[in-house]
């Protein structure tokens, strides 16, 4: 149960051609992201499977059968909210019921439930409150027991820790990696946040423009981009690109080099550069080098690496971690 | 500390207001309490006499009395009734997209802003007129005997009319809640798989009811003194069968001349009004913390 086909799947806003393409297999049990700049078609894809949004053209399969025209209950998948979306006027036990209560569940397999849920998602103290009266991180949780006492054959999430703040957010993504553990149920995860991506993903799909870009695991990704675009998107800080003779005594139109795959050296190498910023961390250094008659790039060395603002530094990228993309972008 | 000195400053400057509000409001009730025990006909002005509970006996005793506050609250129920039903029927429905939608809520609203003798008028004479009504146009087309609807179902007419009034004050606030429901929650609830209809008991409804108490209540307050439409279709009849509290009173006070028995009226009607306002507060208040 879980597994989800999208064939050929096209969706149009009037006009504008919003996901003009997208073929995609998810396997059950996976936990699939996909994460892209803002405004690239990631929503829209999520409300597609989730059947809030009717597609122009193509199919969606969910376990092998043909939902392209399912409604939204029919699909069996349940959603999770980047605005919680819980109702405000019903208590956290009715709440995580509501889905129960609409299947016409009996009430004591329901209370069972709800209490299943809650003792997963440590709330049952909160059982009795409304959700005006929790914590960001609480209702996040109630957000996602109202989707888990369904039992759906998919989770959906869409940015679902976009309104936490940054400590919070670490650990509801611990949470929920932990939760894709213990239920093995297929999710799907939109975020915009390559670290979440990186972090809870067994498959990445890196979306531009309503396009897939590439599609693999967080370590794929990382080692192998399929172009220009995924290699800056996937790793942080950001790949730098280094254009024009350096490249081109490799054969490539421009190289791709991550900040942590420099070696650095105050004395020789093969790019010269100086210092702008430097952040000195304590486990690792950040330098933010302008290359001599080249771009600005982000270096990073492990521990401390004493050098100042003004300091000359020399990089050299290290052995088989140098990207060669062509002219169009692509990974040569 | 600051916040002591703040509040006596707050006090201090909204008093000028509030004593003004309260000489507004108590100089006239003052006033008719007073005449309500006083004999002050102006068929006889200058020998007004000490009367006692007599004014207050007499309207009592008035055979009209008791069915003028049955029509009163019949009258509130069935507008509060229709205008709410209608309202938030309305409002879901000029809620969807649909081609002319701003003409469309233009035309919702603009009963609003007719004044009530003349919308009263124009339903009397244009409408339910018995002979060349629109209603009995429309029974004649089926072969109808036409209703003569003032004489026939007088307090029901009015109801139709006040409703009429009303019902774009209630869409309008209905419309404004509904377009406030957060449209993330209408689509878990669909995800969850609630029906429409569903959709409308547990989402819909519940966002809407502090709305809901607002037109209620504001209704109230101005249903309990509807008048104009009574005196220039029915002018209380047949008999007293449209003849609410306030129509009463001003049959009283400019029919008979009688200001002392108005007076005694006016203070009843007081007490009604309040009876009223503490149950709806009871029923509804509630929903507005
Ligand atoms: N109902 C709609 N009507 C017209 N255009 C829409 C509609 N919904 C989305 N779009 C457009 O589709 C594109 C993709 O939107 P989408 O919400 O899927 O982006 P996203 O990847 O989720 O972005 P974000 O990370 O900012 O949430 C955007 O350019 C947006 O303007
Ligand atoms: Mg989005």
């Amino acid at each position: 149960m879980g597994s989800i086909t999208l064939k050929s799947v096209r969706k149009a806003f009037g006009e504008v051609e919003v996901i003009p393409g997208v073929d995609l297999e998810i396997n059950e049990g996976e936990f699939v992201v996909f994460v892209g700049p803002s405004g690239c078609g990631k929503s829209t894809l999520l409300r597609l499977i989730a059947g809030l949004e009717d597609v122009t053209d193509g199919q969606i399969m969910i376990d092998g059968k043909n939902v392209t025209d399912a409604s939204p209950a029919k699909r069996g998948l349940a959603m999770v909210f980047q605005s919680y979306a819980l109702y405000p006027h019903m208590s956290v036990r009715k709440n995580i019921a509501f889905p129960l209560k609409m299947a016409k569940m009996p009430e004591a397999e329901r209370e069972k439930r709800v209490q299943h849920a809650a003792g997963i998602l440590n709330l049952t103290d909160y059982l009795d409150r409304r959700p005006g009266q929790l914590s960001g991180g609480q209702r996040q949780r109630v957000a996602i027991g109202r989707a888990i006492v369904r039992e759906p054959s998919a989770f959906l999430f869409d940015e679902p820790l976009s309104n936490l703040d940054a400590a919070l957010r670490v650990n509801m993504r611990v949470e929920i990696s932990e939760l894709h553990k213990k239920l093995a149920t297929t999710m799907i995860y939109v975020t915009h946040d390559q670290v979440e991506a990186m972090t809870m993903a067994d498959k990445i799909v890196v979306l531009r423009a309503g396009r897939i870009e590439q599609v693999g695991s967080p370590l794929e990704l990382y080692r192998s981009p399929a172009n220009r675009f995924v290699g800056g998107f996937i790793g942080s800080p950001n790949m730098n690109f280094i254009e024009g003779e350096v490249a081109a005594k490799m054969g490539a139109h421009a190289i791709g080099v991550r900040p942590e795959h420099f070696h650095m050296s105050t004395s020789d190498g093969l790019l010269g550069g100086t210092v702008g910023v430097a952040e000195h961390l304590g486990s690792d250094t950040f330098l933010h080098i302008d290359l001599d008659n080249g771009p600005h790039i982000i270096a990073r060395a492990e521990g401390e690496f004493p050098v100042h603002h003004g300091d000359r530094v020399y990089l050299t990228p290290q052995e088989g971690r140098v990207y060669r993309f062509d002219q169009n972008g692509l990974a040569i | 500390m600051a916040t002591r000195q703040t509040q006596s400053l707050a006090r201090l400057m909204r008093a000028p207001a509030i004593i003004l509000l309260l000489i507004w409001m108590l100089v006239p009730l003052g006033m008719t309490l007073y005449y309500s025990f006083l004999n002050y006909n102006l068929l006889s002005p200058g020998t007004t006499s000490w009367a006692g509970w007599f004014n207050y006996q007499y309207f009592y005793t008035d055979p009209a009395f008791f069915q003028s506050i049955w029509n009163t609250l019949v009258l509130v129920l069935g507008v509060l009734l229709i205008t709410v039903c209608g309202g938030i029927a309305i409002a879901l429905l000029i809620d969807k997209p649909i081609f002319g939608q701003g003409i469309v809520r233009i035309l919702v609203i603009s009963p609003f802003f007719v004044m009530p003798p003349v919308a009263a008028l124009i339903w009397k004479n244009m409408i339910m007129h018995p002979s060349y009504g629109v209603f009995a146009d429309i029974a004649k087309f089926f072969g109808a005997t036409p209703v003569d609807w003032f004489a026939q179902y007088p307090l029901l007419s009015i109801i139709l009319i006040v409703a009429w009034q009303w019902l774009p004050f209630a869409t309008l606030i209905l419309l404004t809640a509904l377009q406030s429901l957060d449209g993330e929650q209408v689509e878990a609830a669909e995800m969850d798989g609630a029906s429409a209809f569903a959709r409308f008991t547990h989402l819909t409804l519940p966002h809407m009811s502090r709305a809901i108490t607002v037109v209620i209540l504001i209704q109230t307050i101005f249903l309990l003194g509807v008048y104009a439409e009574i005196l220039v279709t029915t002018n209380g009849g047949p008999g007293y069968a449209s003849t609410n509290l306030t129509y009463l009173i001003y049959r009283a006070a400019r029919l008979n001349f009688d200001i002392g028995g108005a007076a005694a009226g006016g203070i009843i009607a007081v007490i009604l009004a309040n009876i009223v306002a503490i149950f709806l507060m009871r029923a509804v208040g509630k929903n507005l913390d």
